[in-house]
């Protein structure tokens, strides 16, 4: 009867904390800036800070992935003939899958946990009850910039981790392995449609974006306003923004390119 | 003035009649989770005067700033703030209200990705349509009265603990705010920055004739500057009256916590349930 109780009460907080961060972010976006230049400027440091400052980890990991899938598609293609589809194996494979999930799990341990760290602190220095006394909206100011640069930014990445990955593939597999050039890229050009494949797998960078950074920004803006808190919150960050990405993968893998 | 008489004080010095208070409070109750932070507390800020709040940590001097600036809702009681329940407001009109108030956080809580000017000029940039030169010229008036005009352009990182104060005075007061509330302005500062706060704190209400609330449990600094005194203990008002007449009080709690005393009403230990001390079963402690 205990465990029935508790587990109530568990859902009944779940739906509690679910409504509330609702409330948060609608508030967050749905806000008109007073001051439009002002608002543009915060979103282009916000786009820097939690896209450009991103690239690096997003290009060499998507190049490493492409080198690997490449060496690991080759040795497996070849045993049938066909090492020439290896272009099209690791396109498809990066634009419908690897680009949005492995991007956003990077965007969670990067942008994410940094979003969290950062909002924490300034609530923990008091700087958000700062910008309430002052009659300026914290939501506005702070968190949504950062939302809508996390939205922004994580497909844009995605597509560049794809461009990184198939050129890490194209030197392993042509440069490397000796497969044909013309092949490597014909094989990929004939197998790759922009709607099923790219469109696809934007859509699916674009859910992940607005997951990770809504959990990122709403765990800082809720975090306890301590160091244990801060650490607290950035870790939840890291947890429930990949494991939402996953969890979502397979909800739009299923409605995008499930057979029902 | 006996305790009973300070007890029930009404705003009678100098001519000030509880008229002209800015901030009356009004059984006012508050609680976080179990803990009973107020019951039943009413008291009086009068209009520009300096007005300590006092008492021991932990009493929730600063929760009463946060509920007087609405940033806490009370759980029964009212709060007007010069006529208004700030309460009641909607967030815009909330907003609109609190350019009329200042408000020098215990940390200071400067923006620390913006520079001091970027700092000051923050409040005269988002409510009010200045040009950037009248907006440099207030920054620099603003600058000017805390003795830091010259640290314009150094980042939060870069001041001392005091500085920082005092940058964080200058923003308070950048848009000419009626009411100026300060937390605990003298904490961790050396003797001459709160020798300077106190005297900045004085200057400005004076030449301003702002209402100045000040939380703070430095007894002297705050008995220096202050026209009116209310003394919190245990979710209650213990005393509240003018600041002499708090400094002769005779209640043994306003005694204890002026004279810094460990022995009297304000228990020094916090109440720890699980340890019964022997021969005393049965008594209060």
């Amino acid at each position: 009867m205990k465990a029935i109780v508790a587990l109530g009460a568990w859902v009944f907080n779940w739906l509690e904390s679910v409504g509330r961060a609702g409330i948060f972010i609608m508030q967050s976006i749905f806000r008109m800036p007073t001051r439009w230049g002002e608002s543009i400027n915060l979103l282009v440091k916000q786009l820097y800070s939690v896209g450009v400052l991103s690239l690096v980890i997003v290009i060499v990991s998507g190049t490493f992935i492409g080198m690997v899938l490449s060496l690991q598609g080759y040795s497996i293609l070849a045993k049938f003939g066909s090492e020439e589809a290896v272009g099209q194996l690791l396109a498809l494979s990066l634009l419908r899958e690897l680009s949005p999930v492995v991007t956003a799990l990077l965007f969670a341990g990067r942008a994410g946990s940094s979003l969290t760290a950062e909002i924490g602190l300034m609530k923990t220095t008091e700087q958000l009850s700062s910008y309430e006394m002052m009659g300026v909206d914290p939501l506005r100011r702070v968190i949504a910039p950062r939302f809508i640069a996390g939205v922004i930014c994580l497909p844009l990445l995605s597509l560049i981790f794809s461009a990184a990955g198939i050129l890490g593939g194209q030197l392993v597999s042509v440069g490397w392995l000796g497969v044909h050039d013309g092949a490597f890229w014909s094989s990929m050009q004939q197998s790759v449609y922009f709607d099923t494949d790219v469109l696809n797998g934007l859509i699916k960078a674009m859910c992940f974006a607005v997951a990770v950074t809504w959990i990122a920004v709403y765990q800082g803006y809720e975090c306890a306003p301590t160091s244990e808190g801060i650490g607290k919150a950035t870790t939840r960050t890291v947890v429930l923004g990949s494991l939402a990405v996953l969890a979502l993968d397979f909800v739009l893998t299923a409605a995008m390119f499930g057979d029902f | 003035m006996g305790n009973d008489s300070i007890n029930t004080y009404l705003v009678q010095m100098e001519g000030v009649s509880v008229k002209n208070a800015y901030v009356s409070v009004s059984k006012l109750s508050f609680s976080r989770g179990e803990r009973l932070i107020y019951d039943d507390v009413s008291l009086t800020i009068p209009k520009g005067k300096i007005t300590a709040i006092m008492g021991p940590s932990g009493t929730g001097k600063t929760t009463l700033l946060r509920l007087i600036a609405a940033q806490l809702d009370p759980d029964s009681g009212t709060i007007l703030v010069d006529g208004q329940n700030l309460h009641k407001l909607s967030r815009t009109d909330l907003y609109k209200e609190r350019k009329k108030m200042g408000m020098l956080f215990q940390s200071g809580a400067l923006f620390s990705d913006m520079s001091v000017a970027e700092n000051v000029a923050f409040p005269l940039e988002e409510h009010t349509k200045l040009n950037a030169v009248s907006i440099q010229q207030i920054v620099n008036d603003k600058l000017h009265s805390v003795g830091l005009r010259g640290a314009s352009k150094l980042m939060p990182a870069e001041l001392s603990g005091g500085m920082a104060r005092r940058v964080a005075l200058a923003r308070a007061i950048a848009l000419d705010p009626q009411l100026v509330m300060y937390d605990e302005p003298f904490t961790g500062q050396d003797p001459i920055s709160k020798g300077v706060l106190v005297k900045l704190i004085k200057q400005l209400n004076d030449s301003a004739n702002i209402t100045s609330v000040i939380v703070s449990h430095d007894v002297d600094e705050s008995l220096s500057i202050a026209d009116h005194v209310c003394i919190l203990a245990g979710g209650k008002v213990v005393a509240e009256g003018a600041a002499e007449e708090i400094r002769h009080s005779l209640d043994p709690q306003v005694k204890q916590f002026l004279n810094g005393e460990p022995d009297g009403p304000v228990p020094f230990h916090y109440p720890d349930e699980s340890v019964s001390v022997p021969g005393l079963k049965g008594e209060s402690a």
